[in-house]
């Protein structure tokens, strides 16, 4: 679960980003985030990361308090979350399996554990024949999956995609979100930030619009409501 | 679980260190270099002290006795003397014995006929614990009810303790900026991996990879080019050390000089050597992953 409290968040250079944020994402809720360049969303999602700590507030992601987690907790918040990215962050030099595998290896899963998580975690995403690629042999859709399966494979409670359109045709963009869906079917929370008005409209889920740093809509129709 | 993980580090370590293979090469070459030039001080060191203290055990004050004294009387004398904190020993040296050993020294020499014993007088030889104290041992002698006088070369004694000061601080200092020297080459060349997989760290944070998880293969890097430093060098060390050094006193005439042999030296050379590149290892790496664990 995440809850924002009153979140206020200004950064050294005296930009007040988010100025008293509330809101609570509950868990197996798919929610849209939208909002303009500047208007917070890149805050929220380095606050939900745990990248930055609020100014004033209180930041709540799956019962960890992030204004007050010790620096030695962090990397077990993190493991309840897998993120999703634009321009995919994959390892260059990784094969698709070694790439998701890595997201294991790192939090010192074993190989059998490994061995039976990853397979499937690839055929879930569509990947399961592309396993021996390199990032670059594959298009930019099944790039998004691998960094999907990465996000997912960890088991987390929250998968948090920014943007995880932004580089795709709007038919491959189609097929990312409703891979989204999928996982958000099989338990897991997602929070999507996107400018994408067409797709957003596409799926019928909750929208929480922001403008310079508040939220100006949150609801079912939060994307008309922002538009207009 | 943990046998895996020690094994990615492993792992990850030395092909680190295959991935960068040139900047591997350097560093181990830096590090050589410093430690070679570390080690060669500290055995020069080791052996100016090691002539320093056969010098000193040769050097001694001579106290003589109160000519008016009888044998018995100068002999009741040595217990004052050994009592001074600074004496470790001292001999007693009768006029004749003294004169003997006058004589003998010019052997062929007709100066001294005619002249006996009485010439000279009584003496204790006095040895030493710290030459550096000299002159204030000699001041206490003079004190001995019974001496009246004594001889002492205090210049040479200073002079054996000036160079030893000499050397050991030079040495001290030239193993501390060479330590920092090696600690830096080994820390930029860490970096220069760390930057080249920042992503990489960056996904490994994201994903909830624990700091020490994330710096161990890049310490382990270190530590094995670090330890790969200290045994070449050592071993260039030693070569050195018995081709160049023995032939150079040899060669020169000064074989009078005692020169340790390397193996007295060898264990605590290759302890020093390894602690020393170990250290750097695990430190430079250490400064150099810092950076990319603050998230």
């Amino acid at each position: 679960m995440v809850q924002f409290t009153d979140v206020f968040k200004s950064y050294e250079n005296g930009t007040k980003a988010l100025r008293g944020i509330s809101f609570t994402i509950n868990d197996g809720e798919f929610v849209f985030l939208v909002g303009p360049s500047g208007s917070g969303k890149t805050t929220i999602i380095k606050l939900l990361t745990g990248e930055i700590a609020p100014t004033e507030g209180t930041v709540m992601v799956n019962n960890y308090d992030l204004g007050h987690i010790r620096f030695s907790k962090m990397p077990y918040m993190r493991r309840t979350l897998g993120v999703v990215f634009q321009d995919y962050r994959l390892i260059e030099d990784k094969t698709v399996y070694e790439n998701v595998a890595f997201a294991m290896r790192v939090i010192g899963a074993s190989g059998k554990e490994i061995r039976r998580r990853v397979p499937y975690v690839l055929e879930l995403v569509g990947l399961d024949t592309r396993t021996r690629r390199k990032p670059q042999e594959l298009s930019g859709g099944e790039q998004q999956r691998v960094a999907i399966a990465r996000a997912l494979v960890n088991n987390p409670r929250l998968i948090i995609a920014d943007e995880p359109t932004g580089n795709l045709d709007p038919a491959r963009s189609l097929e990312i979100m409703m891979l989204l869906q999928k996982i958000n079917e099989l338990g897991t929370t997602v929070l999507v930030v996107t400018h994408e008005k067409e797709l957003v409209e596409s799926f019928s889920k909750r929208v929480i619009a922001i403008d310079a740093g508040k939220i100006i809509s949150d609801g079912m129709d939060g994307y008309y409501r922002y538009e207009r | 679980m943990r046998g895996n993980r020690f094994t990615y580090y492993i792992r990850e370590g030395v092909s680190s260190i295959f991935n960068h293979g040139f900047m591997s090469f350097a560093s181990v070459c830096i590090i050589v270099a410093c430690l070679l030039i570390m080690g060669s001080f500290t055995l020069l060191a080791l052996n100016v002290d090691n002539i320093i203290d056969t010098m000193e055990s040769q050097n001694e004050i001579m106290a003589f006795v109160n000519e008016t004294f009888s044998e018995e009387e100068a002999r009741a004398i040595e217990p004052e003397i050994e009592r001074i904190d600074n004496v470790d020993y001292a001999v007693f040296v009768t006029r004749d014995t003294a004169w003997e050993d006058f004589v003998e020294t010019y052997e062929n020499s007709t100066t001294f006929e005619g002249l006996d014993s009485s010439v000279t007088r009584d003496r204790f030889v006095v040895y030493l614990k710290d030459i550096s104290l000299m002159e204030e041992t000699r001041d206490a002698l003079t004190y001995v009810p019974g001496i009246d006088y004594v001889r002492a070369s205090t210049q040479i004694s200073q002079g054996f303790v000036r160079i030893r000061n000499i050397v050991t601080l030079a040495s001290i200092g030239l193993v501390a900026v060479l330590f920092i020297i090696s600690l830096f080459i080994m820390s930029n060349t860490i970096k220069l991996t760390t930057f080249e997989r920042r992503d990489e760290i960056a996904i490994m944070k994201m994903v909830g990879a624990t700091s020490t998880f994330i710096r161990w293969p890049f310490v382990v890097q270190g530590l094995i080019l670090g330890l790969i430093g200290a045994l070449v060098s050592f071993t260039l060390e030693w070569g050195l050390y018995q081709v160049l050094i023995q032939q150079l006193i040899s060669g020169s005439g000064i074989s009078f000089l005692t020169v340790i042999p390397f193996y007295r030296v060898s264990i605590p050379l290759l302890i020093a050597y390894c602690a020393v590149g170990l250290g750097v290892g695990v430190i430079g790496s250490m400064l150099a992953i810092k950076n990319y664990l603050k998230v």
